[in-house]
């Protein structure tokens, strides 16, 4: 009996992670706060300080989730890697058209450096949330 | 291990809905179409091109705002009430559309809103919609996250846990009551941004 409770695969539903979700939703919210300052200041060069800041914070957290996710085993890595992979094309060209409309406005030298960084950060984001939500609940053999 | 929450296989199989299998996460008939309005979207930021710019803005924006106070205000209530496999084929059917339709719809009318402020001079410091197109941008701000951060994860592991053979209906359930949280934040975001975008069309 109790060998047959040890060997029964545990849900993924009752199974706890770490917050990879989460962080990787802070890291994304940052990212819109610095985009939403920039854009304030369009068409006039905006201050780099704060939206730099922001961006570094929001570039660690969303290392900080990709390490906490690497840690995991066992994991549904194919369920993660389908989802994640078609998720990035899709956010690639979201971030695409954002970064031509900047560039198209004449957007230029250290703020579009850090456009394309938040544009980077953002890309990566939203398929890693996606991903991670699908494959958590996700059998390892799936 | 209990079944408790789990929906039944011949629930399931006696849904009218599509095999589970065969539900597709995203529909590829519909790609086309996508890349269609991308494309007009670019072309009319390219171009500057006042009609288009005006036209993806409205358009998408009003379908936008409509599409999500009505799932939130109609839609979601009743889906509320019916039965787990009705509601299970509902979703099946209606979630995949969702998946292409709202991230077109959102990407068009920002990046057309975007472009076609900057034309009218909407963004200039001095313009009297400068702070109204700001507050906008930090609704839209907190819309983008609650989006693309918990609504659209759920979404899509809901309609992947529905191609299982037996999916579990407390997975289901757990990732459902994320619309039903965020349905107030969204609602009250989409009323504010008609009132914005109604006041810097008139002032």
């Amino acid at each position: 009996m109790i060998a047959d409770q040890a060997a029964a695969p545990v849900r993924p539903i009752d199974r706890r992670f770490p917050p990879v979700a989460e962080l990787a939703t802070v890291s994304l919210a940052l990212v819109v706060v610095g985009g939403v300052l920039m854009a304030s200041y369009v068409p006039r060069r905006p201050p780099l300080g704060v939206p730099s800041a922001i961006a570094v914070v929001s570039g660690a957290l969303v290392l900080t989730s990709v390490f906490l996710l690497s840690r995991l085993k066992p994991f549904a890595w194919d369920r993660f890697f389908l989802v994640f992979r078609w998720g990035l094309l899709a956010y690639v060209i979201s971030a695409g058209m954002i970064a031509f409309a900047f560039i198209r406005d004449h957007t230029r030298g250290a703020p579009l450096a850090l456009v394309l960084g938040m544009l980077v950060i953002f890309a990566f984001d939203v398929p890693l949330i996606i991903g991670f939500t699908v494959a958590r609940y996700a059998r390892v053999d799936e | 291990m209990t079944d408790v929450g789990r929906i039944p296989a011949e629930i399931a199989d006696a849904a009218a809905g599509p095999p589970r299998s065969q539900i597709q996460v995203v529909p590829l008939k519909g790609l086309p179409i996508v890349a269609v309005v991308v494309a007009f979207v670019i072309a009319a930021i390219a171009g500057n091109w006042l009609w288009a710019l005006v036209f993806c803005h409205v358009v998408g924006g009003g379908l936008w705002t409509a599409i999500d106070l009505f799932l939130g205000l109609i839609i979601g209530p009743i889906l509320g009430r019916l039965s787990l496999p009705a509601r299970a084929e509902f979703s099946a059917r209606f979630m995949p559309k969702m998946v292409l339709l709202m991230p077109t719809l959102v990407l068009m009318t920002l990046a057309a809103g975007f472009q076609l402020a900057l034309r009218q001079g909407n963004l200039a410091p001095t313009s009297h919609n400068h702070v109204w197109l700001i507050v906008s941008f930090c609704v839209v701000g907190v819309m983008a996250v609650i989006a693309l951060g918990v609504l659209e994860p759920a979404n899509i592991a809901v309609l992947f846990e529905m191609r299982k053979p037996v999916p579990d209906g407390e997975v289901i359930a757990r990732l459902m009551r994320r619309f039903l949280l965020t349905a107030g934040i969204t609602g009250l975001m989409q009323v504010a941004t008609l009132i914005i975008m109604t006041r810097v069309a008139t002032q």
